[in-house]
């Protein structure tokens, strides 16, 4: 019973350099009592070493489960995981639990969303900091000490030496954050999973952390997937991007082509709900019409029809596949997609027909490579906070 | 904490006079004539003797005149002495005797019952829905509802009269016969009490531990690979046990003055004992003295409780 692979196993890999991670057609579905709950639902990615995936998607899109599915922390008995995560040239779909532990903390890692709740307040710093350092590598307690020292000055936390004796409410927001990233870093893990990890931030704090990320998977040569549901945090920082939307992938891309060339009408969506710089003030930010979609009994054909103002009938008919854009790696499920001169026909048409979602879009500025100047620029303007808030804030 | 010492000696010290003025109102509403008990049924009584007896006791005097009298040789440390056992004091011949005899029954309960609480609560939390919380709650639910005393009377038919490894009653003293044949004569007895104990303590543990394990830090402890043991124990034990460590101090507290009947069944020298004997013989001042002895233990450990919670969660101390 191997858990992580034996030697041959490694070896083999190195010769075929298979991609750190390589899922396929994963499900995850959960048995509540109203049905079935299809919130990851067929998706397959890969991601070679080193690498940065970024996953978007709105509340309730399935990017939170997907990333703990890869990561298989959500086994139960009312959970169905189908399909296939290869890490590191070995199946996980199929192992258990206790399995999976040994992989946990030591080979894969996750910072959570909120360093409020997702460090135990009573107790302190120092223990959660390295106790599956002790507990994974049989580290010793005086030299676990001055890991968690050495942990705690690696994400700039200041006054390490008394910090690690804290409480977790003795802390700041901010620093939580870095907290939760040194303890996922303890035991050095290839592959790190950033799960909204700005989100309960503030924003010049949201900044610092980003920074900090992208310095220690440089640092520390890690692979890396952050889950958001903000485009502009995934920006500058992945090297592809895929779009999730009710449970599925629906536009998929290296990140330069996906903001210069985007094809599917969710992505736009979710880029035009960024507020921009250039636009005067109090203009109203253009929300996604509709809420998501119930994903116990999703829409028949595309998931987004009914918020989507391209759609047709075949939209609501057919489901579309995922299909390649012209730039290699990109790919999006679209019948209509954007940029299309069939996507400006579908406009007009449900325009002309008074359909409402396509009414609440009117209006909205339409050029792509302006938006994502803007993003530049709220970028470089963080940069400029950035700097000026260097310390951490207390 | 400054503060809340304060306030909490405040609210002591109201607890306190409510206390001895409610339980001297009652044991004066109780029926019959502790100067018949005193005389016994059978003795002459010629009306100078009874009031000879009730002047020399202050039975003559009004009831918030003997209240205030009461209370101020109380605080005085002098809970009087016995009306039935002349020369008998309350506080050193009846309290400081009996209390660690009942002291100890409750604190062995009280241990034996967290002892086994905590495991079956965290079992049950751990395999909630499961064939082995399903099992443990249903043990917890008939430990619930067996009365104590039917307990004790199981335990003695198995341990002493079948298996012949306990005495079925009496009380050894520590000081008497040493720990061993103290123990003998204890465990009995506190396991009858601890079982209910037990069933109460351990449906806390783990409908916190329930709420609990939904926490976020439970999952990240869990996301570092750490076995499921020790996230339990070493993670959600202690934030699930504020309403443990509560009813620990108010069930050892009741316990004090709660023991009655399973000292009664085991013939145990303890308060509880002798509180019923004197509540037999209207002996008004013994069951004063003791009342107000358990009302003020039953503060005092619940003030230490509150106490307690600073330590197990490290968010209050600074309040």
């Amino acid at each position: 019973m191997t858990v992580v692979g034996s030697d041959t196993e490694r070896l083999t890999r190195a010769d075929n350099a298979e991609p750190l991670l390589v899922v396929k057609d994963l499900k995850t579905h959960f048995k509540i009592d109203a049905g079935i709950v299809k919130a990851v639902d067929g998706v397959s990615f890969e991601l070679e070493r080193g690498k940065t995936l970024g996953i978007v998607g709105e509340s309730g899109s399935g990017k939170t489960v997907l990333s703990r599915s890869v990561m298989r922390l959500n086994i139960a008995s009312n959970v169905i995981n189908t399909g296939s995560i290869r890490y590191d040239g070995v199946e996980l779909i199929d192992k258990s639990s206790k399995q999976m532990q040994k992989l946990w903390g030591v080979e894969m890692a996750m910072v959570f969303q909120d360093p409020m709740t997702s460090l135990n307040p009573v107790v302190r710093v120092g223990r959660q900091l390295t106790e599956h350092l002790r507990y994974h590598l049989g580290v010793g307690k005086a030299e676990s000490r001055a890991n968690a020292i050495e942990l705690l000055r690696s994400v700039k936390i200041p006054e390490p030496e008394s910090r690690i004796d804290n409480y977790p409410h003795e802390m700041s927001g901010g620093m939580r954050q870095r907290v939760c990233i040194a303890i996922a870093l303890a035991c050095g893990p290839k592959m790190l999973f950033a799960d909204e990890p700005t989100t309960a931030l503030d924003v010049t704090v949201q900044h610092q952390i980003l920074n900090l990320l992208a310095t220690q998977q440089q640092d520390r040569f890690m692979t890396m997937i952050m889950v958001t549901h903000d485009l502009g945090v995934v920006a500058g920082r992945t090297d592809e991007i895929a779009v999730m939307y009710a449970g599925k992938v629906v536009e998929k891309a290296p990140t330069p082509s996906l903001f210069a060339d985007m094809r599917h009408p969710y992505t736009q969506a979710l880029l035009w709900s960024i507020p921009k710089v250039s636009q005067p003030k109090h203009t109203r930010l253009s929300a996604i019409a509709g809420r998501p979609p119930d994903l116990i009994n999703p829409p028949s054909g595309c998931s987004f029809s009914p918020r989507c103002p391209y759609a047709q009938d075949k939209c609501r008919e057919e489901e579309p596949p995922l299909v390649a854009a012209s730039t290699p790696g990109h790919e999006f499920a679209c019948w209509y997609p954007v940029g299309s001169p069939e996507n400006q026909e579908a406009y007009d048409r449900n325009l002309a027909a008074g359909v409402a979602v396509t009414l609440a879009a009117e209006g909205r500025i339409t050029a792509t490579e302006e938006l994502t100047s803007d993003i530049i620029a709220a970028d470089l303007i963080n940069d400029v906070i950035d700097i000026s808030n260097d310390e951490v804030g207390n | 904490m400054g503060r809340i010492l304060a306030t909490r000696l405040l609210r002591l010290g109201a607890t306190l006079f409510a206390v001895t003025f409610l339980s001297f109102i009652m044991t004066s509403l109780l029926p019959g004539d502790p100067v018949n008990a005193i005389l016994g049924v059978d003795a002459p009584r010629d009306q100078e003797t009874v009031d000879r007896i009730r002047d020399e006791l202050g039975l003559d005097k009004p009831l918030p005149v003997r209240y205030v009298n009461w209370l101020g040789s109380a605080v005085q440390g002098d809970l009087g002495e016995s009306y039935i056992n002349r020369g008998q004091t309350v506080w050193g011949d009846t309290i400081v005797q009996r209390l660690p005899v009942t002291a100890q029954l409750a604190f062995m309960a009280i241990i034996i019952a967290v002892i086994l609480a905590v495991p079956i609560g965290v079992l049950g939390a751990y395999r909630q829905g499961r064939w082995e919380d399903q099992t443990t709650s249903a043990g917890v639910q008939v430990a619930l509802s067996v009365p104590n005393f039917i307990t004790g009377i199981f335990l003695i038919w198995l341990f002493a009269v079948k298996l012949k490894w306990l005495p079925a009653s009496n009380w050894n003293r520590i000081s008497d016969k040493g720990l061993i044949a103290n123990l003998e004569t204890a465990i009995l007895p506190s396991t009858a009490l601890a079982l209910t104990q037990m069933a109460i303590f351990s449906r806390l543990v783990r409908s916190d531990m329930i709420a609990t394990l939904q926490e976020n830090f439970v999952l990240s402890a869990k996301a570092k690979g750490l076995s499921d043991r020790y996230v339990l124990f070493r993670h959600a034990l202690r934030p699930s046990s504020l309403s443990l460590a509560t009813i620990v101090g108010i069930n050892f507290g009741a316990l004090l003055g709660g023991t009655v009947v399973i000292e009664t069944l085991f013939a145990i020298p303890g308060l509880g004992f002798r509180l019923i004997n004197a509540i037999n013989q209207r002996d008004i001042l013994v069951i004063q003295g003791i009342t107000v002895f358990v009302a003020v233990a039953y503060v005092l450990i619940n003030t230490i409780v509150d106490l307690l919670y600073t330590v197990l969660d490290p968010r209050i101390r600074k309040g």
